[in-house]
């Protein structure tokens, strides 16, 4: 583990910080499957529940080739050009 | 006055904790395995111990881990050798040698200390210590070992231990909020992701780091150096040496930062404004005296330009300490238009020996032998001013003038706005080469060629910038006749010498606002402590 010091005026905690809450649930929401067992069918109840709550969003689905490793580049782009929201979902 | 050594708690070899102060007469030995001096002395400290052992506690920290086992057996040691592998105890001790010897009284004070194998000190304190316990003396076969052999140096010594045994040491010197970085995550990517950084990559500033850089300054670590806007963050000798690891300077270039530090937070300077201008303003840190060539500054070749680096780092720190420790970071309060390059660093120095007139620093009020930061708020810059032809001091002096026209836009007269003009070495020559040409003559001239009439600064179909059709109706054409010169008095043209001695190239920064609404260039004397 490497210590540093923190070089500001320490006004602000160092913790990554939660985005601003809209307080609306507008736009365009990706749902994204990991591809881990049965993940498909946690995403379709999130699908069927997120479009009975708020009909006017838009639901795009993405799933990864493998849960094994890290979401590839282009379709990291290619998400982030397509959604305003993206809830990353797995199983288990 | 006799010294005390502080107390310890060791696990010897045999895995029993053993304590100094002891509780009564004591002979502490530091070794390594890999000394050949300490494996010389190694045998003389069994014999003392199997002579006096009743009534002298022997303990010998010994400083290579897992070796510290082969040390003992190779000598048949019977008393505690101790794990020093941290060199914690060494360091706390603050020996430079092994073997280091102290025969210490029963409170921990020091009553014979010596370093190294000299077989005569040995010999004495072999004699010292048998006297004082009214005991036969050890018998040792002084003759088969050798005069005189020198010690190694202590292990804690190395630059790496002994960073991090004096960072530990100094937990109440450093005060800033500790950050843990996890294995798995990159460093230097978590300080892009905190937004430390100005888009370069930063040294990590790590305690080790920061105490060495403290250590290129008298000021205490928690002293104020400044106040910074726009946040009004506190700027702490340790804060400044924070953002001084990260921009890459050595401890030496800490004086200067502090002084440029010092300068740009003052009510004159006003870097609030400086940062938050639309313009796209950035101190240019100028600096004079005998600390150029100390720390060494780029006067020379390139002085504007990449490749020093104490050029690089001083500007680049003191620009690090603005968004970090002042918050004027880049779509905050920092609102360029554009920005400019000069927002990643801007720091030269005066070529002062290459210079016929007294330099920036003497002309602001200084002494020569004083090393002098100055800063000015610069828009735009380095702009070229190109002429290979003029061989006539006045000539050249008039495209220096000419090549100002651009400062905010041509057309634009009278302006009460600072350039920072620094004249290459082949364009000094060529203005001395009919004797003395002073700077009062350079100002002079640049005021003169660059004066036109009012009439020319009317708004035009070409530019509706300058004076409106309808104030220049109210003026009227004999008014508008009046020639203005480039800036509104001499005083906003500021001059230096720099660069290197092949090339007619001066070059030119242009200012921002300047006066009470705008920034006042700020010097500052280097305090070298």
């Amino acid at each position: 583990m490497t210590t540093i010091l923190d070089p500001t005026d320490e006004r602000k905690p160092v913790a990554r910080q939660v985005t601003a809450r809209t307080g609306t649930l507008t736009g365009t929401i990706g749902l994204l499957d990991i591809r881990k067992p049965r993940g498909n069918v946690l995403l379709d109840e999130l699908e069927r529940q997120l479009k009975a709550a708020a009909p006017d969003v838009t639901v795009k689905r993405f799933a990864k080739p493998t849960f094994t490793k890290p979401c590839p580049d282009d379709m990291r782009r290619d998400i982030a050009a397509q959604v305003d929201y993206l809830v990353e979902a797995l199983a288990d | 006055m006799t010294e005390t050594k502080p107390g310890f708690s060791l696990k010897s070899l045999g895995g029993g904790t053993h304590a100094f102060p002891t509780g009564g007469s004591c002979l502490v030995v530091f070794v390594k395995e890999d000394c050949e001096t300490c494996n010389t002395a190694a045998p003389v400290v069994e014999a003392l111990h199997r002579a006096y052992g009743d009534k002298l506690k022997v303990l010998m920290p010994a400083q290579s881990g897992e070796a510290n086992a082969v040390f003992a057996t190779r000598h048949d040691l019977t008393f505690p050798v101790l794990d020093d592998a941290d060199c914690k105890v060494s360091f706390d001790w603050d020996i430079e040698i092994v073997p280091s010897v102290f025969w210490l009284n029963t409170d921990g004070s020091v009553r014979q200390h010596f370093e190294g194998f000299v077989r005569a000190e040995w010999q004495a304190l072999s004699a010292d210590i048998a006297a004082s316990l009214d005991l036969p003396q050890a018998q040792i076969d002084w003759d088969s070992l050798p005069a005189w052999r020198p010690g190694c140096g202590s292990r804690h010594l190395c630059p790496e231990i002994f960073d991090r045994l004096q960072a530990a040491a100094s937990g109440e010197v450093l005060r800033a909020r500790r950050i843990d970085i996890a294995e798995a995550d990159d460093v230097v990517e978590f300080m892009f992701d905190q937004g430390f950084s100005d888009g370069l990559p930063l040294v990590p500033p790590t305690p080790e780091r920061v105490l060495k850089m403290l250590g290129g300054t008298h000021r205490a670590p928690q002293d104020l150096i400044a106040v910074v806007p726009p946040n009004m963050g506190e700027a702490t000798t340790e804060k400044v040496a924070i953002n001084a690891v990260m921009a890459g300077c050595k401890p030496e270039y800490m004086p200067v930062l502090i002084a440029a530090l010092e300068a740009v937070c003052t009510d004159a300077f006003n870097i609030h404004g400086v940062t938050a201008t639309t313009m796209g303003a950035a101190p240019v840190i100028v600096v004079n005296g005998p600390i150029r060539d100390r720390i060494g500054m780029n006067k020379g070749l390139g002085a504007l330009g990449s490749g020093n680096r104490a050029n690089a780092t001083i500007g680049r720190a003191l620009r690090l300490i603005v968004g970090n420790v002042g918050g004027g970071k880049p779509g905050g309060v920092e609102r360029s238009t554009l920005g400019n390059p000069m927002k990643y660093t801007m720091c030269f120095a005066e070529n002062e020996e290459r210079s016929p007139w007294p330099p920036l620093h003497v002309e602001r009020g200084f002494n020569k032998e004083d090393s002098v930061v100055t800063v000015f708020a610069m828009t735009g810059g380095p702009v070229h001013i190109v002429d290979q032809e003029s061989r006539e001091p006045q000539q050249v002096a008039g495209s220096i003038g000419l090549g100002l026209e651009s400062v905010f836009l041509p057309k634009l007269r009278n302006l009460p706005v600072d350039t920072l003009l620094v004249v290459c070495p082949e364009h000094i020559d060529t203005l001395m080469s009919q004797g003395p040409y002073t700077k009062a003559q350079l100002r002079a001239r640049i005021q003169e060629v660059t004066s036109r009439p009012l009439s020319e600064m009317v708004a035009s179909d070409t530019s509706g910038a300058g004076i409106s059709k309808a104030t220049a109706e109210k003026l009227g054409p004999d008014k508008l006749k009046v020639a203005a010169p480039k800036f509104a008095g001499d005083e906003y043209i500021h001059i230096v010498v720099a660069g290197s001695d092949a090339g007619k190239f001066s070059s030119a920064f242009h200012g921002w606002a300047t006066g009470e609404i705008g920034s006042q260039s700020v010097s500052r004397k280097i305090d070298l402590g």
